[in-house]
C-alpha cells in the first residue's frame, strides 16, 4: 500500500480499478459517450471503456464542453467513478464540481500515469488530497 | 478564499436559492486553483449545446428556472446545436430539438441574450484590455486574452452560468498577472498566407504547449494578421493545446511587457514548412473521396462569407457543402445577397449553429458522411474522435473539391 499526496480534489471519496495512459483527455475530443469508451483512434486508450473506471491521465485539453458532459454522463451513469490527472485545466475541474465527480491533480512524487498502472485498485480521496494504492 | 459580505450572504442563500448554487460551485472551483478572492466580470459567455447538455443539463436549467434565476450582467450564448429552421434535413431528430427548445427558453428566461456566435469580438462586443471576463468557447476566450489583452479562464458552461448569476468569477490562472508570462518561446520560420497556414501553425504551437498552464511567446510573423487569420491561429492553438492564452511579438497587446528577463531561460522551438506540411498530411490526401464540405469552427464572418459566396459563384455542388455563421453576420450576408449567391450552388448557411456541436456523431451516420473535408484545422482535431475522417484543405480547394466529390 502506498499513499500519494496531491492538491486537494473535488468530489467525494471513492475507490475502484484503474486506467491510466500517459495521454491528455476531453470529453468531446476523445469519447464515444453513446457507449462509454474512447474513441478517438491516436488516444491511448482507444476503445476502452471508461465507465465506473478511474481514469488516470496526464492532463485535460480541449474544449469548454466537456464541463457540461460530465455531469450528463454521470446522469446517465455512463462516467468514471474519479479522473486523476497531472495537471487539469479549468474545464474539467468546473465540470466536476457541477457532476461531483471526483478529481485530484498536482501529485507531489511526479508523474501519477507513471505512478499508477492500468489494473491496480485505488482509493482516491479528494478532500484529503491523496490517493491510495492499493494493490500492485 | 476571502469573501465579501455580499459573497457571504450569497453563499449562505439570502439573496436565493440559484446565487446560493452559484457562488458555492465558483468557491469550490476557487479553492481547487487556490483562488485568493473573487474578481467582477462586465459580461459572460457561455457555452450550452444540447450535445453537450443533454436531458439533464436541460433540467438543471429548468430548475434554476423555478428557483427565479436571472443573471446580474449582460450575458450572451455559443453557438446552438440545432437550427430549428433546418434539422430535419441534416437527420437531426424532434429530441434533438426539444432539448434546444427548452434550453432556449430557460435561457431567456434567466435574461440570457441568445447571441449564438463564437465570434462574439466580431460581431457582438469586442473585449478591451485589462477586461475581466467570464468567456466560454476556447476560441472566443483564446482570442479576448490574447488580442484584446482581455482576461478570463476557459470556463465551461457551468462557470460561465455561475459567473453570470454572481456577476463575479474566482480570481485564479489568467486573472493574474504571473499566469500570463510566457512560458515557451516559438519561431516561425514559414510566412502564413490564408487561413488554413494560420490554422495549421497554431496547431502545431497547442500541440506542443500541451497544456492549458502554458503560455507561447511567438517571434517571427512581420505581417499583422487580419481578424480572421489571428481567429483561426488561436482557435486552432486552444483546440489542439488547451491554449487559452499567447503572445505574438509586435502584434500583441502585451507581448511589449516581457523583457529578456522574461524570456532568455525559455526552451525555444522553431516552426518550419515541413512541420505544417507534416501536420497537413495527417488529414487526408488527393483523390481522397469526400462526403460532406463544412465551413465552420469558428463561425464565419462577413468577409469570409464574402469570399465563400464569390468561390461558389457558377459552381454545382456533387456533396453536400454546410456553412456556419453568427444569426448577426447571417442576417447581413442576407441583406447583401450573399445568402442567395451561396445557396444557389446547392450549399447550405445554417445560422446560430456550428457543426461540431449538432450532434455530429449522429448526423454523420444519419448521412453516412465519413470524409468531412474543412478549411478549419480546430474542426478536423475535433472530428476524429466523432467517426469521422477528417480532410484539410484551404477555402479554395474546398470549394473545389466539392464540385468534383474528391479532394483535389
Amino acid at each position: 500500500m502506498r499513499v500519494l499526496k496531491c492538491h486537494k480534489g473535488i468530489g467525494p471519496k471513492v475507490s475502484g480499478m484503474v486506467l491510466s495512459a500517459n495521454d491528455n483527455f476531453s470529453a468531446r475530443y476523445d469519447l464515444d459517450r453513446i457507449n462509454g469508451i474512447f474513441s478517438r483512434p491516436n488516444h491511448k486508450l482507444f476503445g476502452k471503456s471508461y465507465v465506473d473506471i478511474i481514469l488516470v491521465l496526464n492532463e485535460s485539453k480541449g474544449g469548454v464542453a466537456s464541463a457540461w458532459m460530465l455531469y450528463e454522463m454521470i446522469a446517465r451513469k455512463m462516467a468514471p467513478k474519479a479522473i486523476l490527472f497531472n495537471k487539469a485545466n479549468t474545464i474539467l475541474a468546473q465540470g466536476a464540481s457541477l457532476a461531483s465527480l471526483s478529481i485530484c491533480d498536482r501529485f507531489e512524487d511526479g508523474d501519477i500515469t507513471s505512478l499508477i498502472v492500468s489494473g491496480q485498485n485505488v482509493v482516491v480521496d479528494p478532500p484529503n488530497g491523496n490517493v491510495t494504492i492499493l494493490s500492485k | 478564499m476571502n469573501l465579501s459580505q455580499e459573497e457571504k450572504a450569497m453563499s449562505k442563500g439570502e439573496l436565493g436559492e440559484a446565487a446560493k448554487w452559484a457562488i458555492n460551485h465558483q468557491i469550490e472551483v476557487g479553492n481547487f486553483f487556490d483562488a485568493e478572492d473573487f474578481v467582477s466580470v462586465s459580461n459572460v459567455h457561455m457555452m450550452v449545446d444540447p450535445e453537450s447538455i443533454g436531458i439533464a443539463g436541460v433540467k438543471f436549467f429548468e430548475n434554476l428556472v423555478k428557483m427565479n434565476a436571472k443573471v446580474r450582467v449582460p450575458m450572451i450564448t455559443d453557438p446552438r446545436g440545432v437550427d430549428l429552421d433546418y434539422y430535419r434535413p441534416l437527420g437531426q431528430t424532434e429530441e434533438m430539438a426539444d432539448i434546444e427548445r427548452r434550453t432556449i427558453k430557460a435561457c431567456s428566461s434567466m435574461g440570457i441574450l441568445m447571441t449564438n456566435t463564437c465570434v462574439n469580438y466580431q460581431t457582438i462586443m469586442a473585449p478591451l484590455y485589462g477586461e475581466h471576463l467570464a468567456y466560454g468557447d476556447t476560441g472566443v476566450v483564446i482570442y479576448s486574452n490574447s488580442v484584446c489583452g482581455a482576461r478570463s479562464n476557459f470556463e465551461g458552461g457551468p462557470s460561465a452560468l455561475a459567473a453570470g448569476l454572481t456577476g463575479r468569477t474566482p480570481r485564479y490562472g489568467l486573472h493574474l498577472d504571473e499566469k500570463r508570462k510566457p512560458t515557451k518561446i516559438f519561431t516561425i520560420k514559414h510566412e502564413p498566407n490564408e487561413l488554413t497556414d494560420w490554422g495549421l501553425i497554431g496547431a502545431l504551437i497547442g500541440k506542443m504547449c500541451g497544456s492549458y498552464w502554458e503560455v507561447p511567446f511567438i517571434e517571427g510573423i512581420n505581417k499583422i494578421p487580419t481578424s480572421d487569420e489571428i481567429k483561426h491561429f488561436g482557435a486552432a492553438m486552444a483546440s489542439y493545446g488547451s491554449t487559452p492564452l499567447f503572445h505574438i511579438k509586435g502584434i500583441t497587446p502585451e507581448a511589449d511587457n516581457f523583457n529578456s528577463n522574461d524570456l532568455n531561460d525559455l526552451n525555444h522551438y522553431d516552426i518550419k514548412s515541413t512541420d505544417i506540411n507534416s501536420l497537413k498530411a495527417e488529414f487526408g490526401k488527393k483523390g481522397d473521396k469526400i462526403d460532406v464540405v463544412v465551413f465552420a469552427a469558428p463561425q464565419l464572418s462577413i468577409f469570409e462569407m464574402q469570399k465563400v459566396a464569390e468561390l461558389c459563384n457558377d459552381k454545382i455542388f456533387k456533396v453536400p457543402v454546410l456553412v456556419c455563421t453568427s444569426p448577426q453576420v447571417y442576417s447581413d450576408a442576407l441583406r447583401m445577397n450573399l445568402i442567395k449567391q451561396i445557396e444557389n450552388s446547392g450549399a447550405k448557411v445554417l445560422q446560430g449553429t456550428c457543426f461540431y456541436n449538432q450532434f455530429a456523431r449522429e448526423i454523420g451516420i444519419a448521412n453516412g458522411w465519413v470524409r468531412l473535408l474543412s478549411n478549419s484545422t480546430k474542426i478536423v482535431n475535433i472530428l476524429g474522435g466523432y467517426g469521422y475522417k477528417p480532410v484539410l484543405a484551404n477555402m479554395e480547394k474546398c470549394i473545389l473539391s466539392a464540385v468534383e466529390g474528391k479532394l483535389l
